[in-house]
Formats: C-alpha cells, sequence, structure tokens
C-alpha cells in the first residue's frame, strides 16, 4: 500500500464516521423526547455531516480520480464504507442513542486533539475546526450519560443496559492496521493506542460519576474500517442514498 | 465604475452591506467571516471567506450575497473559502457584538484564549433584554449551529446566547 492509497483510506474512515452518524442522528428530527434535545441531536448531526464534507473531499483530491464529496457519499456501495460499526447502529431508545454519542465522542474527541498536529497541513486545518465542535458534542454527551446514569431507577438501568449492549463496538475504533501504521510513520495519523488512554481516562470517570458500571472488555466485534458491515448500514443507506439511486446525477 | 477603480479597503467597506443570513443586524465582515481582500493581477478582486461552523447551510447563501452585492456594484469578483485558521467568536467585531445584543442575541462573554469554556466552568451570561445575571442555560445547542439558548430567571424571556469557539 502506498502512502497516498493509506491517506485516502484514512480521509474516508474520518469521513464516513461524521457521515453515518450524522445520518443516524438526522434520523430523530421531529422525533427527540423533547423540544431542545430534538435540537441539539440535529445541530450534532449538521456538525458531524460537514466535517464529513471537508474529509471526504478532500479524499476525493488524495485519490485523484475526479471524485467529489458527493459522489463518495451517495455513489459507494455499503463494502466500500469505511466507518466503525458503533457509528452505524440504530437510534434505539434515548439511552442508546445518547450512549453510541458519549462512546464515540469521547474516541473523536482525543482523536481530533491530535490531528491539529497533523503534519498533513489540510488534516490540520480539518481538525482545528472540527475540534471545536467535538468539544461541544463530547460535553453534551456526557452530560446526559450523568444524568441518566445517576437518575431514576428506570434511567439508570436503562442506561446501563444500552451501555453492555454498545460495549462490544468499542474495541474497533482502537485497532491499528496497515492503514493507521502508515499514517502514524508519516506523522499525518495518531497513534490509537494514545487516543485509547484517553479514551479510558475520560470514560472512566465519566461513567463512575453517572453511576454505571464499567462493562468487561469480552469479545469485541470489528470489521467497519475495513468494509465489513451489519447488515444495518444498508438499511440506512438505502434511504440515504435513494436519490442519487433513483434518480442517478439528479440535481437541483 | 471600472472595477481598476476600486481599492480592497474600499471592497471591505462595501462588504459592510452584506449581512449574515441568520442575524440580518450584523455584516459579513464584523462576524468575522471575511478573512481576506486580494486585488486579482488581471483582474477584478478575491473574498476569502470561511465557515463559523463546518456544517454552517448558511455559507453557500453568504458567497452568493457577497457575489451578487459586488457584481451588482459592477464589480468583478470571485469567492474562494478556506478552512485555516479556524474561525473563532473572537473575530466578532465590538461593533458587530453591540449589534447583536440590541437584537437579542447575547454575544460570547468569554475569548477563547479564556479556556474555561471548555473545561465546563461557565461565566454569567447576562440577560440581553433585562440585563439580569441571574440566566440558566436551557440547551447548549440553540436555533443555529453557533447559538446556545438560555432563559432569564427574572423576565423569564428565553433568548439565544452566541457560544463561545
Amino acid at each position: 500500500m502506498t502512502q497516498q492509497e493509506a491517506l485516502f483510506e484514512y480521509c474516508l474512515r474520518l469521513g464516513d464516521n461524521g457521515l453515518i452518524l450524522g445520518h443516524r442522528l438526522s434520523e430523530w428530527c421531529g422525533h427527540g423526547p423533547i423540544l431542545e434535545e430534538d435540537i441539539a441531536l440535529t445541530n450534532i448531526a449538521l456538525d458531524l455531516i460537514g466535517q464529513c464534507r471537508m474529509a471526504l473531499s478532500y479524499a476525493g483530491t488524495v485519490e485523484g480520480k475526479n471524485r467529489s464529496e458527493d459522489d463518495l457519499a451517495y455513489l459507494r456501495d455499503v463494502y466500500e464504507f469505511r466507518n466503525v460499526l458503533l457509528v452505524e447502529q440504530p437510534n434505539g431508545h434515548y439511552g442508546d442513542t445518547i450512549t453510541r454519542q458519549f462512546l464515540f465522542d469521547a474516541f473523536n474527541f482525543a482523536l481530533h486533539q491530535r490531528l491539529q498536529f497533523s503534519s498533513d497541513e489540510h488534516i490540520v486545518a480539518y481538525a482545528r475546526k472540527a475540534i471545536k465542535e467535538i468539544t461541544y458534542h463530547a460535553r453534551h454527551s456526557s452530560e446526559w450519560m450523568i444524568r441518566l446514569g445517576d437518575g431514576t431507577e428506570e434511567s439508570h438501568n436503562k442506561v446501563q443496559e444500552s451501555l453492555n449492549d454498545l460495549w462490544m463496538y468499542t474495541g474497533e475504533m482502537f485497532e491499528s492496521d496497515e492503514v493507521d501504521q502508515l499514517m502514524v510513520d508519516a506523522g499525518v495519523g495518531v497513534d490509537l493506542k494514545i487516543v485509547k488512554q484517553q479514551w479510558d481516562d475520560s470514560v472512566g470517570t465519566v461513567l463512575a460519576e453517572a453511576t454505571l458500571t464499567q462493562p468487561e472488555d469480552g469479545w469485541m466485534q470489528s470489521g467497519g474500517k475495513k468494509g465489513t458491515h451489519s447488515e444495518k448500514l444498508g438499511f440506512l443507506l438505502a434511504e440515504m442514498q435513494f436519490m442519487q439511486r433513483a434518480y442517478p446525477g439528479a440535481t437541483w | 465604475m471600472e472595477t481598476s477603480t476600486f481599492t480592497t479597503e474600499a471592497i471591505w467597506h462595501l462588504l459592510e452591506q452584506v449581512k449574515d443570513p441568520e442575524i440580518p443586524v450584523i455584516s459579513v465582515v464584523d462576524l468575522g467571516i471575511v478573512r481576506d481582500v486580494q486585488s486579482l493581477s488581471e483582474e477584478g478582486f478575491k473574498v476569502v471567506i470561511t465557515p463559523t461552523y463546518s456544517g454552517c447551510p448558511a455559507m453557500n447563501i453568504i458567497e452568493k450575497d457577497i457575489l451578487t452585492y459586488l457584481r451588482g456594484q459592477g464589480l468583478q469578483v470571485e469567492v474562494e473559502t478556506v478552512l485555516f485558521p479556524a474561525w473563532t467568536t473572537d473575530w466578532i467585531s465590538e461593533k458587530g457584538r453591540k449589534n447583536m445584543e440590541a437584537y437579542g442575541i447575547q454575544p460570547p462573554v468569554e475569548r477563547t484564549v479564556d479556556k474555561s469554556f471548555l473545561t465546563g466552568g461557565r461565566k454569567t451570561v447576562p440577560c440581553p433584554n433585562c440585563g439580569s445575571k441571574e440566566t440558566q442555560m436551557v440547551s447548549q445547542f440553540g436555533s443555529t449551529a453557533c447559538k446556545s439558548l438560555y432563559q432569564c430567571q427574572d423576565c423569564r424571556e428565553p433568548f439565544d446566547y452566541f457560544k463561545c469557539i
């Protein structure tokens, strides 16, 4: 694998995480438990999709095959997506959505903090913009974890169950492969071992305050970063890509 | 008038007429999203802008508004969007802050060099309607990406707060 190929893959992973999670959050539009949260989730969706646009348009430039951010978002099939499995998990109830968001935000925050010091100036510009927004996301989801975990018996039990269910998707975020290694060696990407340490700290602190029990690390699901996804992503794409599939090349 | 008779200073001045589509009392210059105006070697000018938030849906409209206004003045102009350095609320001018407050949106009370907004420590956000300091955050996310929702405990009015990034 050349460094250019690795950089393309790396940008797809950054962009696809934002795109898929952003789309999931947008499914809450008009369905939030309270108006403020409806607005919060769609604001976060907007940030993530904005960040995804920067990452995917750069991916297209790096690839050099004239693919735009829209081509990459709407014209790839499921096995070409590089997001982690965590972000494609369905919304479930509000506790499921918040737990998914919290586990991802803590990762995304630690990752982008370090991407600000990448040797690639495009990644630096993207990360310095994104980190400001991700800071607000992480604060929002952490506060909700604490509110739900340390809330009523009902909310505590529900969010504990969400945490137990989603834990097996957390391992994949820190799995390092050839792409990650090439990017770390080039000074472009971030060492995921360091991200994991920070994630452990911040997740542990919030879960303790939320009076939630951190699940034991057991079998971890994996595959999203390489394009092996659950069937859930197919349904998501069927909706997200409907227009371009039904009316190829449609613009307005 | 010929494009060549304009200076970049004149373009900056003209851009004060282009308002933010979401907050029509503040110009794109006062909001700090116009980063540069360059005189092009061949002819005309380039206006460099940067988004407030990565997903800001107003960017396309802002670009169109700038082009429409300046072309309407007979100018040859293009717009470039850059990401770096990332926009910060510190770039909102004093005039912009005053207009915003008069419009009912509380401008950021912190500067980004003061990192308390990251660590969770919050300063008092006064009510733009009655000036009371007894206010409460209802939600970190408001009607647009750049605002939070607050409520005044005294006059009970809800208001937008332009959050610090």
